[in-house]
């Protein structure tokens, strides 16, 4: 150390000087973070409140009712009888045969949904002339309302009235006709949004990456499964999701198309009769939370096990 | 490896507008081409009909002896660098460099083995386990640039592959890519719109407007013996001066640089091209110099309201207006256009570049002196360059 005395002196002061200043500094910062931060709450507290009483308050409702027996035929019966609901709809054939039922429309349905959405996308995508033309017309079925929609799936499919059924039998009366006339309903009515979905994704690829691959020597196909796929991976995971999701609450399709008839229920067809018309509020609600949670766990699996990270990201969703 | 011809090529779009004219050039097997052009001139379509992502509309496209017009682009055995790189974002840099020969079902070891050489050649070799959007602006060329090297193709096209760069790692990636080309021998087509990295990459350049090609030449060529007013203004930077003139009988010309005297040369090349009247001159910076630093070489000289000094250290810059008409043509409307100079001071603006002991000062008159040998004459009409009509 060769500074005299004096340097070292006002070297120290200096340094003082600067720590004063950082602290105020950091001081200020800190003030100011916390008044944004407040204001950000204000800011939400009134959706939040709106959220509360109509999404916090029914589902911790229902979540009571089906801790009780509630029974609207015996309301002076009711009282809390913990989990016995819950044992009631697991140990009941009904639920289970609804549950299967509605697994293999979701798994079913959403497989060919994706395949035809894909494809659905990529012509909308590719089409040179007449584009909007080609995405409207391909929109009309999700325009349709779904009831008017499985209506006239259900007029068709009638013997001796629509134009697809046939004369010897009435597919609507039995189980796996019923079933696949289900997942055609479904399909039909929701590849649109599917392919609009994965239309997003498409649209995000860039031009470069695919003409870079065909120099490469990669054909249409590989082209396709190597450089497409890959970085539309976080839309087809969004749409798969929406899509089983929604299927896995199916509903309108399969009360228009057979009302459950031939144990072609689902699990929301089967916790609608127990609450709206068995009138029993316990088990009926009981089996909404189960759907609740069930999804919750679909939606769960998905982001595990897909990821849903954008690709190039390190830090992908796969740990 | 191999050369590349493309005969009378033409590209017209489905609304009728003409992309690429008459596009003829043979490529030598190793050459290292450039094409240069200010953007919308037709030099990427060039490029992309050679890569086959473009139709050719008429012509043919011979590469290796081969016409190779109706081929895919997987089936012509080229590797393009794209100004965006256009990385595979969610493979490995090793992935991304390797996908070619994976494409064409080597094995493993032998593309690791590949891989590893061009990483090595590179620098890329401890970068290969990472994805691209971890790396830097020149560490993702550089990939790029693997991605391309490791299947030994035929040709190398790249698209400005430099453009996304900054300042700094352009002149670095420019003389690895010049040593990289050089190494390995592979024929070149580069596109740009920097005329720099054509002078300085090119073993020859061709230089392109509105889908025709201008001139033709290796660098030297073209910067002294530019064939019109539109690459004459193109080449150099700073770009060469332009004077309206009259030629008058007895190897004279009138500029607002006052009266000169043409060289012998010039003089003989003018007549044979029997041309009198308007011309445009072209003087380039480094040919003007102090008076007073010249002696006794022919010349001419004129006196200059310096406007601006930039000493440089090694030169002096300096920058003045001269009273007079502005050249007025087609093809330097067309430059200004493109560099976005369109600002005129109501005279010609001259760029002078000077000798480190010129004595010249901002604000003063200075007497300078430029090189009559060294002008180039351009008919005033056409555009046409009238001393190398005859060479």
């Amino acid at each position: 150390m060769t500074a005299t005395p004096t340097s070292a002196a006002a070297q120290a002061i200096e340094d003082v000087a600067d720590d004063g200043t950082v602290q105020i500094a950091q001081q200020r910062h800190s003030d100011a973070k916390k008044a944004e931060r407040k204001l950000g709450l204000m800011l939400v507290a009134p959706a939040v409140v709106i959220m509360l009483a109509v999404a916090a308050y029914p589902i911790l409702y229902a979540f009571w009712l089906s801790l009780n027996k509630a029974d609207l035929r015996r309301p002076d019966d009711n009282e809390f009888i913990f989990l016995d609901n819950y044992i009631t709809v697991l140990s009941s054939p009904i639920w289970w045969t609804a549950f299967g039922v509605t697994m293999l429309i979701t798994i079913v349905g959403a497989t060919f949904e994706l395949i035809l959405g894909m494809g659905l996308a990529i012509v909308m995508h590719r089409t040179l002339v007449g584009r909007g033309l080609v995405r409207t017309s391909a929109l009309v079925p999700y325009a349709i309302v779904t009831v008017v929609a499985a209506f006239s799936w259900r007029f068709a499919w009638t013997q001796g009235l629509g134009w697809l059924a046939p004369e010897t039998s009435a597919p609507l009366t039995e189980f796996w006709p019923s079933i696949w006339i289900i997942i055609l309903a479904e399909v039909w009515k929701t590849v649109p949004f599917m392919a609009l979905l994965l239309m997003a994704g498409l649209a995000l690829v860039p031009e470069d990456l695919l003409k870079a691959a065909s120099m490469d020597g990669a054909s249409a196909w590989k082209r396709f499964w190597l450089v497409t796929v890959p970085l539309i991976k976080p839309a087809i995971l969004v749409a798969l999701l929406f899509r089983t999701l929604d299927a896995f609450r199916v509903f309108d399709n399969i009360f228009i198309l057979t009302s459950g008839s031939n144990q072609t229920s689902s699990v929301s067809m089967v916790a609608y009769s127990n609450l709206i018309r068995g009138l029993n509020l316990g088990i009926g609600s009981a089996m909404s939370v189960l759907i609740f949670l069930t999804t919750g766990l679909i939606a769960f699996a998905f982001i595990k096990l897909f990821g849903a990270a954008a690709p190039g990201a390190d830090a992908g969703g796969k740990r | 490896m191999a050369e590349i011809v493309l005969d009378h090529v033409v590209k017209r779009y489905p609304d009728g507008a003409l992309a690429v004219d008459d596009f003829n050039l043979e490529i030598a097997d190793g050459e290292f081409i450039i094409l240069v052009g200010p953007s919308g001139c037709g030099k990427s379509t060039t490029l992309n009909m050679v890569a086959g992502l473009e139709d050719i509309t008429a012509g043919k496209l011979i590469i290796d002896g081969q016409v190779v017009n109706d081929k895919a682009p997987k089936d012509r055995d080229i590797a393009m660098v794209f100004q965006s790189y256009a990385l595979y974002p969610h493979m490995t840099v090793g992935d991304n460099m390797g996908f070619p020969l994976r494409l064409a079902g080597v094995d493993k070891e032998t593309i690791r083995k590949k891989v590893g050489e061009a990483a090595e050649l590179l620098e890329l070799s401890q970068h290969l386990d990472r994805k691209p959007a971890n790396l830097s602006g020149g560490q993702r060329q550089r990939v790029a640039m693997g991605r391309a090297i490791v299947r030994n193709p035929k040709a190398f096209l790249m698209d400005e592959p430099l453009s996304n760069l900054d300042a700094k790692l352009r002149v670095q990636m420019r003389t690895q890519i010049s040593r990289i080309q050089k190494n390995l021998g592979t024929t070149t087509l580069y596109v740009t719109h920097d005329q720099t990295e054509a002078m300085t990459l090119g073993d020859r350049v061709v230089v392109m407007r509105a889908g025709i090609v201008q001139q033709v030449g290796t660098p030297a060529h073209l910067y002294a013996h530019p064939a019109n007013l539109f690459v004459a203004g193109f080449i150099g930077s700073p770009s060469m001066n332009f004077f309206p003139g009259q030629l008058r009988g007895g190897g004279t010309v009138v500029t607002a640089l006052g009266e000169a005297r043409l060289p012998d040369r010039v003089r003989q090349s003018l007549d044979g091209a029997g041309s009198t009247g308007e011309v445009i001159i072209g003087i380039r910076p480094e040919h003007f110099e102090d008076a007073s630093l010249v002696g006794d070489k022919p010349g001419a000289t004129f006196d200059a309201p310096i406007d601006i000094v930039e000493a440089m250290g090694s030169d002096v810059y300096a920058y003045f207006t001269m009273k007079g008409d502005v050249a007025h043509s087609q093809d330097l409307d067309d430059l200004a256009k493109d560099t976005g100079n369109e600002l005129h001071s109501g005279g010609v603006d001259v760029t002078a570049r000077l000798d480190a002991a010129a004595q010249v000062q901002r604000g003063r008159t200075a007497r300078l002196w430029y090189d009559t040998s060294k002008v180039q004459v351009f008919d005033a009409a056409s555009g046409k360059n009238l001393v190398a009509a005859v060479r």
